[in-house]
């Protein structure tokens, strides 16, 4: 960070392991060549590529070849959805989703709606969570895609995919996840949930922004088409020269989170409760998202009694300067308050007052400590200025 | 020690860019979307490297969107453009698979634009199929990967534009090696990758005009302008800039430099192997590619045995290596398919020197005629 300050944001984008950091500039250096040039070079970084599909691969209980680099999470989800609908042509069937999925799979789903496809989005009950019953009852004949996510990006409420995966076994519709926020952080196996794509980030998980993959079931192999062509390569799904240094990046992110985990959620999952305990204690301020059921490294609260804006605005320039956020970094330019907490029934106004906390492997005991007392002491200075009796509704105007 | 003559297909990351992409790597980590310090930080890099790649294409900063490489840039403009504006698709029989393929992959009907025998786009039948009306979207690149042929872009852009159809410029070659304006190309899209000016690989950029509709490739999240969705790539994208800023301001020299050692490649090529080809040899090449071939010798073999050597040269497009077909570009120009297998494509970079050259050309002429003595082992031959 350019001053000293405390870093709240690991779901926006996570700081790159040094560790990881190593491999890229070595990967730069070394291996500039061209992976799919056909002389030794090339060939050489070639090999580097596929070694790093290896601990990416084992993070979600999938073969090595399984996997097909992406330029992120964001492309895995779009290649996903725009996949399994080109290789239905012109003929528009029906997606299911969750109203509380990421931008990157409402967007394209959103696309293929005005394009004649039949969208569906789940709702969620007040811990974010979608029954499996719901979601068998949503399915169509021509469903083709089914897209629940592993880990909310806004709550960390973790959906029940073994149990939506066993709702979806007897139905001939592709089943995606997207898995940014959790892959490699949470046990995650293709073959338990049954998925037939899953989509995989390295910047959440202390590697590299740029790069990402998507998993494709290769036995049964679900209806998937290219969406970008030119080049042929992996697989044929997505062309383009590949980022080796990138690629190597994300392998190395993943390794080293194999190597951490669980040990390091356990820390996390710790560190985090001592920050709500903390909050908790202020009275008024509300956790969004069951707590059985959030990831180790988030948390989101909703605040009472404070104007939004000006919580945020004190938390971004007080002492220590604060990085945390409203939800989404995707969408921190409207002012919109969370799609994602009100579709878990909060009130707009305590659904704009919310905080996103999230930890990660640098964030330590005293961090936590510091960043609780300057936010608690945040918010009971906001709410001796400008007592409010009911949360601010001029927030969400 | 080992030769890398293979730019057209990707160039070594300049250490000064390596330089300029550690702090992104290393310690500025934030989201450029986040609002906080660290976001900030993360958006005021992003914008400062928008106003470089601008800058080297004479656009506007406002004008550069950013993507995942030139590959995803020329889809992007293809599929964009055609979902926005109905009618049919023209591209030159010699574009890069990333708009070869994706035209031939799109629903809308398309057919290719002929070359002359010295691989440039032939004006007369843009002109004929322009006439038989319903073009939408016209693609032409400014220079051939290949054979390096530089393309009439802007008798082409004032063909397109008086036809009321749009023009994308695949610009991934050109880039750092010509002068290459946005404004002056007359595209309405023009793609750019880092990787090929010593950048790093995975980013690129698409130029636009914004007042033409056109629909993302990628959607979620607003970045972009909401014309690219997806966390940005803070680090890449700061190290395309320091590229496209280097590129600026050396292309003249490192044009000068790789023209010198191309033409000391050519002539001396013409004295070793007066049977050698020279593909485009007669028109306005990129100054830093060579293409040739050795009548009665396979380039895949060619290719292979120069690697032994230490030589890394492709046979044509890097994407296409190993499959054994002719370059399409090639077949396109009317060259006879033996001949065209026997292709070799020499691309020079700003680090490679004289006594390279040198050294390639008088390794050359053994390897070539080894290949019609199986068994030779060259590492006697090497000495």
């Amino acid at each position: 960070m350019s001053r000293a300050g405390i870093y709240l944001d690991n779901a926006a984008s996570s700081p790159v392991d040094p560790r990881v950091v190593e491999v890229m500039v070595d990967a730069l250096a070394r291996h500039g060549a061209n992976p799919t040039a056909a002389h030794d070079p090339g060939e050489r970084a070639a090999d580097a590529v596929a070694r790093a599909r290896e601990p990416v691969a084992a993070a979600i209980g999938a073969a090595p070849d399984d996997l097909i680099w992406t330029s992120g999470a964001s492309e895995a989800n779009n290649l996903a959805i725009q996949g399994v609908a080109a290789a239905f042509g012109r003929q528009p069937g029906h997606m299911i989703t969750l109203s509380t999925e990421h931008p990157a799979v409402l967007g394209p789903m959103a696309a293929l709606e005005a394009r004649g496809w039949s969208i569906t989005r789940l709702p969620v009950d007040a811990n974010g969570l979608c029954e499996p019953e719901t979601l068998a009852a949503a399915l169509r004949p021509d469903t083709r895609l089914v897209s629940v996510m592993q880990v909310n990006n806004e709550t960390g409420v973790c959906q029940d995919l073994a149990a939506i995966g066993e709702a979806l076994r007897a139905h001939p519709a592709a089943f995606h996840v997207d898995a940014a926020q959790g892959a490699g952080k949470l046990p995650l196996d293709v073959e338990v949930i049954g998925a037939d794509l899953v989509s995989l980030s390295a910047h959440k998980l202390h590697g590299p922004k740029g790069i990402g993959a998507l998993y494709v079931r290769r036995r049964p192999a679900p209806h998937l088409a290219a969406v970008w062509h030119g080049g042929g390569q992996e697989r044929g799904l997505r062309p383009g020269t590949p980022a080796t240094h990138q690629i190597l990046g994300m392998g190395k992110a993943y390794a080293l989170a194999a190597d951490h985990a669980p040990a390091e959620s356990r820390r996390i999952a710790a560190l985090r409760d001592r920050l709500w305990q903390r909050l908790a204690a202020l009275g008024d301020v509300v956790r969004n998202g069951g707590p059985d059921r959030v990831a180790p490294g988030l948390l989101n609260v909703s605040v009472g009694g404070v104007h939004a804006d000006a919580l945020h605005y004190a938390c971004a320039v007080g002492e220590p300067a604060l990085a945390v956020s409203r939800g989404s970094a995707c969408a921190a330019g409207s002012a919109a308050s969370s799609y994602v907490l009100r579709a878990m029934g909060r009130e707009p106004a305590l659904a704009a007052a919310s905080l996103r906390l999230s930890l990660g492997r640098f964030t330590s005991a005293a961090d936590v400590d510091t960043a609780g007392r300057a936010i608690a002491a945040h918010i009971e200075r906001l709410r001796a200025m400008a007592p409010m009796d009911t949360p601010a509704d001029a927030v969400v105007a | 020690m080992n030769v890398y003559l293979d730019h057209n297909a990707t160039t070594p990351l300049d250490e000064r860019v390596l330089e300029a992409m550690l702090p992104h790597l290393r310690n500025q980590f934030g989201n450029a979307a986040s609002r906080h310090a660290p976001g900030r930080t993360a958006r005021a890099a992003i914008d400062a490297a928008r106003e470089q790649v601008a800058a080297l294409v004479g656009a506007h900063p406002g004008q550069v969107v950013f993507t995942a490489g030139g590959t995803e840039a020329d889809n992007m403009a293809l599929k964009g453009l055609s979902a926005c504006r109905p009618g049919r698709l023209l591209y030159s029989a010699i574009e890069h698979p990333a708009v070869l393929e994706t035209a031939e992959a799109m629903s809308v009907a398309s057919a290719t634009i002929a070359v002359d025998g010295q691989g440039r786009v032939d004006l007369a039948d843009l002109d004929r199929q322009l006439a038989a009306g319903d073009v939408a979207v016209v693609a032409v690149m400014v220079a051939n990967n290949e054979t390096g042929a530089i393309q009439p872009v802007t008798e082409v852009a004032d063909r397109v534009r008086a036809a009321g159809a749009l023009l994308h410029v695949d610009g991934v070659q050109g880039a750092g090696k010509l002068v290459m304006r946005y404004p002056d190309t007359g595209a309405h899209t023009l793609a750019v990758s880092s990787h090929k000016i010593h950048g790093p690989k995975g980013v690129g950029a698409l130029v636009l005009d914004k007042r033409v509709d056109i629909r993302p490739l990628l959607h979620g999240g607003g970045h972009e302008s909401g014309l690219r969705g997806g966390t940005e790539n803070t680090a890449a994208i700061v190290g395309f800039g320091a590229a496209a800023e280097l590129a600026e301001a050396e292309r003249a020299a490192r044009a000068d430099h790789t023209a010198r050692l191309r033409d000391r490649l050519q002539a001396g090529l013409a004295a070793a192997l007066p049977e050698a080809v020279v593909f485009a040899g007669d028109v306005a090449r990129l100054p830093n590619t060579l293409q040739f071939a050795v009548p009665g010798f396979d380039g895949e073999s060619l290719l292979m045995a120069l690697d032994q050597f230490g030589f890394a040269v492709s046979s044509g497009s890097a994407c296409a290596s190993g499959s054994g077909e002719p370059s399409h570009v090639l077949l396109a120009m009317g060259v006879d398919p033996v001949v065209a297998r026997g292709a070799i494509r020499v691309s020079l970079g700003k680090d490679n020197t004289e006594e390279e050259i040198d050294r390639f050309l008088s390794v050359l002429p053994s390897v070539a005629r080894s290949q019609s003595m199986p068994g030779l082992n060259p590492a006697v031959m090497g000495g």
